[in-house]
């Protein structure tokens, strides 16, 4: 068992260390300390009156408005991923697993992009890790998701080494802007740095400038010019194989070797120098570290000048040595090494492993994982909790995005895509989303509803209802009830909503409860509401007739409340009077009333 | 390194480990004495405070995430030890136990419109529960699928579960159940399954000291038939005093996890023993399996509060060596200290202590963003920056004058002088042991 671990992180609290207790209280998103001191039953204790809650919070990340884009735009890359179907022949799947890939940096891309522009001082630590989780990420492509054999293998990487080493580019136009580009104190560090990443082309337009400032030497010149151009590259496009491209390089070496040999570029250092750079002298290499600036171009450099042919599974044997070379013996490869390291030996889980714990962010172990899972990487290592891992990933990275206001619905998708605890880290989430306004609760709820989540639509409804009731809407209250489907509660608000008649002599809410149609029917006091509410409509309609049958069947039906007897009986007096009644209709109301209630009339 | 003779199999055991937090901001509670206890509502948008003043304090977040006090007032005629929110279903309601022997419940009502302007509500009492003759030390609500229902323990040893039986009503409580635990009671934990599979199901814990007593935890369950609770198992192996106790969310599982605050921190697993179908006209309460998961004295001595978190992926921990503790699994259910919040020795002091009962916020926004920052750089895993600063490079502009680095390292809060706290020996009301014979 491998239990190489890390000590917790100590957070400071402003708080005495001596004596006293931490309280504390979970929040959705923080955790609230505070000074206090626990005592065994019969002490007590007397503390001082000035004490502060303080709250604590991780995740700062989430509350970065730049970085939201990133959660926002990696969601959309994250549900296209999760659709890829199945049964598709791996070869196609490969090319959209890679062009997912590039997305997901081209999103890390404009973020960073954007965070330059913002350029305040406070983000230059997010800019830092998101070129670091670009460039791991690129690694993992070309090593993983990519899996290029050898060949190719060396042309990505090359093109990876130069994508993070921008800084040539800017230097080089700085010296072609100067006025005699061939004089400028950079003009050689350029020329270098370009042959160092393979930029033949570059290269040899920067060595024409200097060529005609000095014909003298000028088919030394002409000598490098034609080495540079004949160099062969491996083109994977192309009808040759790589045992006939390894001939033809090795040909090609042979011919530097012995240039260097017969000291055809003695007279010019700065030639000299690029020529033994090609021949892929060591030391020459290492005496451009500054040009070179990380181990990992070294080993890419190394690698072009000396093993193009490379293949994956001899990588980290190079990537070994480079580190070990290039880094000084006094300095301890910091945390970003061992995970380029642990990539180029193919450990996939000791790169999950690392970024965990190096990043202190979901967002890239959680991602990346995903994609290696659907490459069907994780399993190729023979662990059975392969897709456990990227389920961990995921929940931890969505229970993130949920304590934040607006990102909590992006989580949503993750959840839905965990098969074993999704549902029920989603039920737990999504039930403690305030409900700040009626806006908010419908989202939620059609949210739950998607899911069949009945216990929390219910739930929702519920704390609507009474939040509603306690503000005395009770309208609302009652189409939240109506949808929780408590008839219990919906029977206390038609309780009020009788109440408030019998002491107002008006109904609120009019629209609601002459549309209720077949939801009345959820309890017998909300039905009794609704239907003495239609007799006053037909009352005040002049339709007498109608009025009184339904106030009979109100009668005979016995779901009024014992306690609007009264009013009912009231309300019947004028129909009796009413020609317009029918006679069955005006017999059928006296007998309604049955003798009993005739008594309370007389 | 090792890297080379590894076996590639061993895989990643532990993820995430360090949980790098931040202070954000400070509130100035203005309790007169001690706090004991502090508890957020369901959606975490309010928070009650209670403390030996004898008081609670409801505390509302407003849109900006500053905390204002928007009540206080005194609640009992003793050490309020703790306050808890029932579920929002139920309105606003909150439940507080005490010292002086007694448990009460308030609610919030929704007064004049100029009230809310001003930023304040008023609490009503609505109930005290009298029916303890020593000190309640723990109050809980029952989960909300069980209704209404209200659970306080005593330093007598009985548990008493209260229920409202209308809602809109919260003047009347009828005492349900009495529960004797024959040990004085120190914390109370309703299990949150609302599974069917899973009847009403509560643990108790005991801070009585004397090891032969034998086990300090009991569970308690509902049984359909009696009617009544009854005890289902007692943790024989936590002989020590318990002081806290905490059941985790059930995630859908089979069994049960219990978290206990002892002279260490403990995680038992609850596994429900299939009982016979055709035994099943019984009436005894479900056989528990107890397995242990996890145990941890790394607080040196006495433990006092556990907690979960909402998903139960991180478990905090309060104890002696004054430091809270945060404890995650992995996924193969391995667990391990991950994060310590810690008090620095240099306590805030109060502006003045003005007898206002807005919260003075210290640590403006600028202030957050360099915690931030001091949070990052503090974890020993900062990215160096991956190209040298150089003027002109593509990214060397976005790297930080060496200056402004040293300037972010600096404290973000100025810490002043520690006030010296008080122990008191002096008790509040010593309470005749007569009266409870």
């Amino acid at each position: 068992m491998e239990e190489l671990d890390v000590e917790p992180a100590i957070t400071n609290i402003p708080a005495a260390s001596d004596g006293k207790h931490l309280g504390f209280a979970w929040g959705p998103g923080d955790i609230l300390a505070y000074e206090t001191l626990y005592m065994a039953p019969g002490m007590c204790a007397k503390g001082s009156g000035c004490s502060f809650i303080h709250e604590v919070r991780k995740d700062e990340d989430i509350y970065s408005p730049i970085l939201r884009k990133l959660f926002n735009e990696s969601h959309h890359i994250f549900v296209g991923l999760q659709t890829i179907r199945e049964d598709l022949p791996s070869k196609n799947k490969k090319t959209q697993f890679v062009s997912i890939s590039k997305n997901y940096r081209s999103v890390i891309r404009a973020c960073m992009e954007e965070l330059q522009q913002v350029a305040a001082s406070v983000l230059v630590l997010q800019v830092s890790i998101l070129l670091a989780i670009e460039l791991i990420w690129n690694l993992c492509e070309v090593l993983f998701i990519d899996a290029a054999p050898a060949g190719p293998l060396l042309l990505h990487l090359l093109d990876w080494v130069r994508l993070h080493k921008g800084d040539v580019d800017e230097k080089a136009r700085e010296v072609l802007q100067s006025e005699s580009p061939a004089e400028h104190h950079d003009y050689w560090d350029v020329v270098v740095s370009y042959v160092l990443q393979g930029r033949f082309e570059e290269a040899r337009q920067m060595l024409v400038k200097q060529a005609t400032l000095q014909p003298a030497a000028r088919n030394m010149y002409k000598l490098m010019d034609t080495l540079l151009s004949k160099m062969p590259f491996y083109n994977p496009g192309g009808t040759q194989t790589l045992t006939e491209f390894d001939v033809k390089w090795r040909h090609w070496h042979e011919e530097v070797d012995r240039c260097l040999q017969d000291n055809s570029f003695a007279s010019n250092q700065h030639l000299e120098i690029i020529c033994k750079i090609l021949v892929g002298d060591e030391d020459t290499l290492l005496e451009h570290k500054e040009l070179l600036s990380t181990w990992y171009h070294f080993l890419v450099t190394r690698l072009l000048f000396c093993h193009p042919t490379v293949k994956p599974t001899e990588l980290h044997y190079y990537a070994q040595s480079c580190m070990t070379m290039f880094l000084d013996l006094r300095s301890v490869p910091e945390p970003l090494d061992s995970i380029l390291l642990a990539a180029f030996e193919f450990d996939i889980h000791q790169v999950i492993k690392d970024c965990s714990i190096a990043l202190n962010n979901w967002w890239f172990v959680a991602h990346l994982t995903d994609l290696l899972d659907h490459c069907k990487l994780l399993q190729s290592h023979n662990l059975h909790f392969g897709s456990n891992l990227r389920e961990f990933l995921l929940l931890e990275y969505a229970s993130g995005l949920f304590t934040h206001h607006s990102l909590w619905q992006l989580a949503v998708d993750y959840f839905d895509n965990c098969p074993e605890f999704g549902h029920v880290y989603l039920e737990l989430q999504i039930e403690r989303v305030p409900l700040d306004t009626e806006r908010k609760a419908l989202k939620v709820l059609r949210i739950c509803e998607q899911r069949q989540m009945s216990e929390q639509v219910r739930s929702i409804c519920k704390i609507m209802a009474m939040r509603a009731l306690r503000n005395n809407r009770l309208g609302s209250a009652l189409s939240w009830s109506i949808r929780a489907k408590d008839a219990a509660f919906a029977t206390l608000i038609s309780e009020r909503f009788l109440q408030d008649y019998c002491a107002r002599g008006t109904f609120s809410d009019l629209d609601l409860i002459d549309n209720l149609g077949p939801a009345m029917l959820l309890s017998d006091r909300l039905t009794f509401l609704v239907k003495y509410r239609e007799f006053h409509k037909l009352y005040e309609e002049n339709r007498f007739s109608e009025a009184a049958k339904l106030l009979l069947s109100l009668i005979t039906a016995k779901i009024a409340p014992r306690s609007f007897w009264m009013t009912l009986l009231t309300d019947a007096l004028p129909l009796l009077e009413q020609k317009e009644v029918s006679h069955s209709a005006h017999c059928a109301l006296h007998c309604g009333f049955g003798h009993d209630l005739c008594f309370i009339l007389q | 390194m090792c890297r080379t003779d590894r076996v590639p199999t061993a895989g990643i055991l532990w993820l995430a480990l360090v949980v790098i937090m931040f202070v954000a901001r400070s509130i100035a509670a203005d309790h007169k004495d001690l706090i004991h206890d502090v508890s957020y509502d369901f959606h975490g948008r309010r928070m009650a405070t209670c403390s030996s003043d004898q008081s609670v304090k409801v505390w509302d977040r407003s849109e900006n995430g500053e905390w204002h006090c928007t009540a206080s007032w005194k609640t009992h005629s003793g050490s309020v030890w703790r306050v808890t929110w029932a579920h929002p279903e139920f309105g606003q309601v909150l439940a507080s136990c005490s010292f002086d022997r007694t448990a009460a419940v308030w609610e919030e009502i929704v007064g004049e419109s100029n009230d809310k302007q001003r930023g304040l509500s008023h609490w009503i009492k609505r109930t005290t529960l009298v029916d303890s003759r020593t000190s309640v030390t723990d109050v809980k609500f029952a989960p909300k699928h069980m209704g209404l229902m209200l659970t306080t323990c005593s330093a007598d040893g009985v548990v008493r579960i209260y229920e409202a039986p209308d809602v809109m009503n919260l003047s009347q409580w009828s005492l349900q159940h009495e529960i004797s635990c024959k040990l004085s009671c120190s914390c109370i934990s309703w299990n949150p399954s609302s599974s069917r599979a899973h009847p009403p199901m509560f643990a108790v814990g005991s801070d009585d000291s004397n090891v032969t007593y034998g086990g300090k935890v009991q569970i308690y369950e509902y049984n359909e038939n009696t009617r009544k609770y009854a005890k289902a198992e007692t943790l024989m192996t936590v002989t020590d005093a318990v002081h806290d106790i905490a059941f985790a969310p059930n995630l859908g599982r089979s069994f049960h996890v219990l978290a206990i605050a002892t002279k260490d921190v403990r995680i038992f697993k609850l596994v429900p023993m299939r009982s016979d179908r055709k035994e099943s006209t019984s009436t005894g309460p479900t056989k528990l399996e107890v397995q242990i998961v996890a145990q941890f004295d790394n607080h040196n001595s006495q433990v006092w509060r556990v907690s979960w978190n909402i998903t139960s992926t991180l478990l905090a921990s309060s104890g002696d060596d004054g430091c809270v503790r945060l404890w995650k699994a992995n996924y193969m259910d391995n667990w391990k200290c991950t994060g310590i919040l810690k008090g620095d020795g240099s306590p805030l002091t109060s502006s003045s202590g003005q007898p206002t009962a807005m919260s003075t916020i210290v640590g403006s926004s600028v202030q957050t963003s360099q915690n931030a920052l001091n949070g990052m750089s503090a974890g020993r895993y900062f990215f160096p920056p991956l190209d040298p600063p150089r003027a002109g490079t593509r990214y060397g502009h976005l790297l930080p004058p060496s200056s402004l680095i040293e300037h972010c390292d600096a404290e973000p809060i100025q810490p002043q002088q520690a006030l010296p706290y008080r122990l008191s020996s002096r008790a509040l009301l010593p309470l005749p042991e007569a009266e409870g014979q």
